[in-house]
């Protein structure tokens, strides 16, 4: 007999939210463990932000439950749940100075004076602002403002952190400063936190656990890493980083290893899969994962001939598109180890691209 | 010069560049139908009347330029408690005028900027449907309403609403709405409620209501986040329709005539009296000048202190 698991510390339980007959959450269910960084991703009205709203209370499920800490959330206005959230682009109060936007939630509470101004310190030494207590919002930068609502939304030590595109608003050399930054806080507070991104990079570097969320489905739940090397589906596998997909069929199934045969080339996969001689499979190779040479590699498989459609360096690796015989154009990102190459590639070379037998994933979805 | 040289010339100063034409349109505007008129008003308050025009101010006499200004009715004005006391009931009912448009226009707005966007077309509408008859026609028919046997007065005494407006003092007697301080300020608010539910929409249509999600979030009721985000963010709003109504109930001359009774003598009947059956110009124009003055200077104060405020911020 399985012993019962204590319940986890947010469940969402087969929630589903219908507008008018078209559900942009459909059955979702997802546990979350406490002090986890959970994120939602999945491009615009997948239904993340619907689902992220229905945690803080700004609309309510159709069907289904949410249980934070044992407590069923059914009903409970926002104001009365101890829930906060950081905003997409922030909706700091322009009227208020960042020492009263941070003190708002306090002040709504009844807190003492002394203690909010207390706890007001604190945060703005927590995200670094001190200097800027008296400064209006509008006065501060995206990423002073971005922090501004960070300390607004851990002010009232929520038991539950929602981010909806914390760092949306940013451009890419803060936001990737701010990720780490940002993660560091969380983590320092100790808070759960359910985020909601379209930016991958964003969800991979920030959160411990990932859902990949389309047209109102949950298609994956995993760690950064098992999204990225194991999708459970095309869409995934596609939606997470670049891909090279290729159809093909199943033609050897051995226990240790299949043998798939796609029109440009035959693969060998170090692993078994569940599934039968005959059927129908994608294998997904990433770009990363793909050599480039001159020279025809040995061994009969996983290996492609092509000529170099295109390339583009990228300074610190160089992407080529290879143009196959079958029409399928390949990505292969290969990283620029040394500062030159004796023998440099170029535009209309014939090459072979190559992988190891476990670079590859098997989708039978 | 060639004809083209000219133009390069004309195009290049800066008289005639199109952003100063632009700005500069405004500013003339303003000089030429509110500077001016203005100065010649101020000029008039000052001048002595001869008989059936006006004294020159400067006059070349024993070969000096002489500069004669007279401050005898600005005297007058400031030593006759008459003057004094319209100027105060002035303000008072402009000021009763701008507390009550604010009450009824505010929840006007408000419910006006959250209802479904397909009807605020015709919410809007029905603001300005008044509009479409004349304003005189509209103040004549509170007359009616508001007399004897009209039926808002029926209404009213049948509500007893009469009872607490002359506890308060603002009708004459009991049944008796008309020529009181009670119909004054009725028809003063509701001719300019539309001037304060216009901006008043404006501003609060174009509100970020995620921040009333934020206050939400933050554990705000509905009812503290209008008081503490709302309200405070909608300070433009309110002060630009009171503003459009204030300024004007300050000299209104129509509705006092019309709805007012013989305790609400404000400053627009002295304006007229002075001009139309003292015919005397210059006091006239004192007195216009001070009412200008009454409503400048706060303006001005207020204006400054909002500045400082905001810079004291910064």
């Amino acid at each position: 007999m399985v012993a019962s698991q204590a319940p986890a510390f947010l469940q969402i339980k087969d929630v589903v939210k219908d507008f008018s007959g078209v559900k942009a959450v459909n059955h979702v269910s997802i546990d979350i463990a406490k002090g986890e960084i959970f994120a939602l991703l999945g491009s615009s009205g997948c239904g993340k932000t619907t689902l992220l709203r229905m945690l803080a209370g700004f609309s309510s499920p159709t069907s289904g439950k949410i249980i934070l800490n044992g407590q069923d959330l059914e009903g409970l206005p926002p104001y009365l749940r101890p829930i906060n959230m950081m905003f997409q682009s922030y909706a700091l109060f322009p009227h208020l100075s960042v020492e009263e936007n941070i003190a708002f939630g306090l002040k709504r509470d009844g807190m003492p004076k002394d203690q909010i101004a207390e706890r007001v310190e604190k945060m703005l030494k927590l995200v670094q602002l001190g200097k800027y207590a008296k400064r209006k919002p509008h006065q501060l930068s995206g990423g002073q403002q971005q922090r501004v609502a960070l300390a607004r939304s851990l002010a009232k030590r929520p038991q539950l952190l929602l981010l909806d595109e914390p760092l949306g608003a940013l451009d890419k050399k803060l936001r990737e400063e701010t990720q780490i930054e940002l993660v560091n806080i969380i983590e320092q507070v100790g808070v759960t936190v359910v985020m909601v991104t379209h930016d991958q990079e964003e969800a991979m570097t920030m959160a411990s656990r990932i859902a990949i969320m389309s047209e109102g489905n949950i298609l994956q739940i995993g760690a950064p890493s098992e999204i990225y090397e194991t999708p459970a589906n095309r869409f995934v596998a596609d939606f997470i980083g670049n891909v090279n997909l290729m159809d093909g069929t199943l033609i050897d199934d051995n226990p240790d290893h299949v043998i798939v045969e796609c029109a440009d080339c035959k693969h060998y996969v170090g692993h078994g899969i569940t599934g039968t001689e005959g059927m129908a499979v994608s294998v997904a190779v990433r770009p990363e994962k793909i050599h480039v040479t001159r020279e025809k590699p040995d061994g009969e498989y996983n290996h492609v001939r092509g000529t170099i459609k295109d390339m583009v360096y990228f300074g610190s690796h160089t992407v080529y598109h290879i143009q196959l015989g079958s029409g399928l154009v390949f990505k292969i990102s290969e990283s620029n180890v040394s500062r030159h190459r004796d023998d440099p590639l170029t535009w209309g070379d014939e090459v072979w691209a190559s992988w190891t037998p476990l670079s590859q994933v098997v989708l039978t979805q | 010069m060639s004809p083209q040289a000219v133009l390069t010339q004309l195009r290049n100063s800066k008289l005639l560049s199109g952003r100063s034409a632009v700005i500069g349109v405004p500013y003339v505007w303003l000089l030429v139908f509110f500077l001016l008129p203005f100065l010649i008003v101020l000029k008039i308050s000052v001048s002595e009347m001869e008989t059936v025009h006006f004294k020159d101010l400067l006059t070349y006499k024993d070969g000096l330029l002489q500069l004669t200004l007279k401050f005898s009715n600005y005297e007058f004005i400031a030593e006759d408690p008459l003057y004094f006391k319209v100027y105060l009931a002035s303000l008072k009912y402009a000021a009763a005028t701008t507390l009550f448009c604010l009450l009824i226009g505010y929840p006007f707005s408000y419910f006006m900027a959250r209802a479904k966007p397909s009807i605020q077309p015709a919410l809007l509408m029905m603001v300005m449907l008044p509009f479409w008859t004349s304003f005189l026609l509209r103040v004549y028919a509170w007359k009616g309403l508001l007399g004897e046997n009209g039926w808002v007065a029926n209404l009213l005494e049948w509500l007893h609403v009469d009872h607490l407006l002359l506890a308060l003092g603002v009708i004459p007697a009991l049944g008796k709405f008309m020529n009181s301080p009670f119909s004054l300020v009725l028809g003063m608010t509701y001719t300019y409620l539309p001037f304060m539910i216009l901006p008043l929409y404006a501003n609060l249509a174009k509100m970020d209501l995620r921040l009333l999600e934020a206050a939400a979030d933050l554990g705000a009721t509905p009812w503290t986040a209008f008081w503490k985000v709302t309200v405070p963010l909608s300070k433009a709003g309110i002060i630009a329709g009171s503003m459009l109504v204030f300024i004007p109930c300050v000299g209104e001359f129509v509705i006092p005539e019309l709805l007012g009774g013989p305790e609400t003598l404000m400053i627009g009947r002295v304006l007229w009296d002075e001009f139309f059956s003292n015919n005397d110009w210059p006091m006239a124009s004192s007195v216009a000048v001070v009412m200008i003055l009454l409503i400048i200077v706060p303006l001005a104060i207020f204006n400054k202190y909002q500045a400082e405020a905001q810079e004291a911020r910064s």
